[in-house]
């Protein structure tokens, strides 16, 4: 009996995040989706910038670096060429929330057949623990040294509420890696995210709630519980949009 | 082929077509606006793609996106949209991706103005963007040459795996000329097995397929690395440079006073040197039509007979560093332009003709800037 299998979807590369980043987790989930759909060979991926951005190392399948926040250009780009491929984006909070607002908002309109995994983890990570768009409230960053002032800089965005008001995007859901019980739900809400793209009924996106424990100045284990104790009660758990 | 009266923009996008484009992101912005808006027609007809991204900065990353997956794919602008396709052509450029970039040049800088210019040679013509770089520059000074530029760009970019520039100044987008347009490609592109995507399942039997996918990047985080990738592009544009120049000699061979322009520009000069012919002033023009690479070695070559080298432009003066790079000191080297959207006039350029004639071994004009 087969216990456990490493995923074709992923390549043998030594994955570049900290340890205890769910980075990886979110990486494993995606590879896990295309091969049960059985996709990786009309796959491609566009990394983004940001501590992803040697995804195209990671994932075994054909990917495109993009430039910061440009992905979903991109990607548009990808899937125009080849409609009958499966495209999805890897994208951190800083690259599409604050940079490439423009880029996730107009390739969501447009109801393009891309699928967006979408890490928000609070902070720029690969800079080294900036103030991002989604930096929480109070949330002390290098450059919200007194906390995150929302009179200075107003309050994080919620992407996912954001895009669901779109009719072009047919689904979106924000999902959390902090527990077992919640990695398994963000699995189906990639796979869902895919089929949704393979469905042809538009754009999808799943915002996964992710750790940056080298930032955020904590222990892994610690780290997992802010998601929980700070993150969700802002960043609500749930499908936005799509069933 | 029966000749057809078109617009140096429609006939750009035709030739665009015809060279087996079908994939086209643009944003509106003057003087450039009847290609994305033929485009918007045609490339549903051919089966094609158009998109009106929501910048330009979208436009040319979409353009990055089906580079990368293999297509003929083109955007077009004029200057404060060029500049903000410059992050994503250095992208290009570093991924090697083959696309073709059309600038109808307007007066700068800032909004500027919607008339014709040629403000934006230094852009052009070094990089433009971020990093190490140069791309190929094609100017047309007509729109029959419009049409066979741009089908040359597109043969250029998938050749050497780079952007091209087709880089016309208003006047050329939008005057009309009788221009014959060749038939539809029907020879075979090249293929394109770096591309991602979409070309059928790889094989996979063996779980061997490591190596055999597409990675379009610009990102060599190694030094060595990044030098090394920085050496095969400079070999790449020394092959362009040997391979690719193009450029217009009229009169040359006799010439005292030759004038070095481009685009709609040399149409002026032409007028003003056969009227100063008339005059029985010996005056004769280089006309580059790749401004990179530059005609260096044929003006060069001019300065062994050629007493002195003028150059016009509808600029403050920015191709005359590159004539006088070329001079290297061995010739004097005079410049008259306009700017702003002001076109020069054949008779003032005639007089910046007659003056330097008249001056005699060592002309005194200074240099015009109106
Ligand atoms: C145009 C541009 N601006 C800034 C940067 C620098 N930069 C690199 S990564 C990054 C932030 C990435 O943060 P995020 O998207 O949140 O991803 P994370 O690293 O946290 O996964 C920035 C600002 C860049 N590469 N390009
Ligand atoms: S810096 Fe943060 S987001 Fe980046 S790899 Fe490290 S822990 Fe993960």
């Amino acid at each position: 009996m087969r216990v456990f299998e490493k995923t074709k979807a992923l390549t043998d590369m030594p994955l570049t995040y900290c340890p205890g980043c769910t980075h990886g987790i979110i990486h494993r989930l995606v590879a896990e989706a295309i091969d049960e759909l059985g996709v990786r060979e009309k796959t491609i991926g566009i990394a983004p910038v940001g501590c992803a951005v040697f995804a195209y190392d990671f994932f075994n399948m054909d990917m495109m670096q993009a430039a910061h926040g440009r992905a979903p250009a991109v990607a548009t780009g990808a899937k125009r060429v080849h409609p009958d491929s499966v495209v999805f984006t890897y994208q951190g909070d800083g690259d599409l929330a604050s940079i490439g607002a423009a880029e996730i908002m107009h390739a969501a309109a447009r109801g393009e057949r891309i699928t967006t995994i979408f890490v928000n983890n609070a902070i720029y990570g690969m800079t080294g623990g900036q103030m991002a768009p989604t930096t929480l409230v109070g949330q002390v960053t290098t450059t919200s040294p007194y906390g995150r002032d929302e009179e200075l800089c107003g309050k994080p965005i919620r992407m996912s509420e954001m895009l669901a008001q779109l009719p072009g995007a047919a689904y979106i859901a924000r999902v959390s890696v902090h527990d077992v019980r919640h990695v398994l739900e963000a699995k189906k809400a990639i796979r869902k995210a895919f089929e949704t793209q393979i469905a042809g009924e538009g754009f999808a996106m799943v915002e996964v709630l992710s750790t940056c424990p080298t930032n955020w100045g904590m222990t892994p284990i610690e780290s997992l519980k802010w998601v929980e104790s700070d993150m969700i009660p802002y960043y609500p758990l749930g499908v936005k949009k799509g069933a | 082929m029966a000749k057809m009266l078109m617009k140096g923009n429609e006939a750009i996008a035709e030739a665009a077509v015809r060279a087996g484009c079908r994939y086209f992101f643009g944003y509106p912005i003057t003087p450039q606006n009847q290609i994305p808006e033929y485009m918007s027609k045609r490339m549903p007809q051919v089966g094609g793609t158009f998109l009106q991204a929501e910048s330009e900065v979208s436009a040319i990353n979409m353009v990055y996106g089906a580079a990368g997956s293999g297509a003929r794919v083109m955007t077009s602008s004029s200057g404060p949209g060029i500049s903000l396709k410059q992050e994503g052509i250095s992208y290009i450029v570093g991924a090697e991706l083959p696309c073709v970039i059309v600038n109808i040049m307007r007066g700068g800088p800032g909004l500027g103005s919607i008339q014709p210019a040629q403000s934006d040679y230094y852009q052009a013509t070094r990089g433009g963007g971020h990093g190490d770089y140069r791309i190929p520059v094609l100017a047309p000074s007509s729109v029959p040459e419009a049409v066979e530029l741009t089908i040359k760009a597109f043969d250029i970019a998938d050749e050497y795996r780079t952007p091209v520039i087709v880089l016309g100044d208003g006047m050329i987008g939008q005057m009309m000329e009788p221009v014959d347009l060749p038939d539809e490609l029907t020879r075979q592109l090249p293929a394109k097995p770096w591309a991602a995507g979409g070309r059928g399942a790889k094989p996979d039997a063996d779980g061997a397929d490591e190596g055999r996918r597409a990675i379009i990047n610009s990102l060599y985080i190694d030094p060595q690395v990044l030098e090394n990738h920085n050496i095969k592009l400079q070999g790449k544009y020394s092959r362009i440079a040997a391979e690719q120049l193009l450029f217009g000699s009229e009169m040359v061979e006799d010439a005292d006073i030759v004038i070095v322009a481009y685009g709609t520009v040399a149409r002026i000069v032409r007028s003003a040197i056969r009227l100063a012919r008339a005059e029985g002033i010996k005056a004769g023009m280089i006309r580059p039509i790749t401004l990179w690479p530059f005609p260096e070695a044929p003006i060069a070559d001019a300065a062994k007979t050629a007493r002195v080298f003028l150059t016009v432009e509808m600029s403050a003066g920015q191709m005359v560093d590159d004539v006088r790079l070329a001079l290297n000191g061995a010739r004097p080297s005079h410049f008259y332009g306009r700017t702003g959207g002001m076109v020069p006039a054949v008779r003032d350029v005639l007089d910046q003709i007659r003056r330097l004639a008249g001056a005699g071994q060592s002309p005194a004009i200074k240099e015009v800037l109106v």
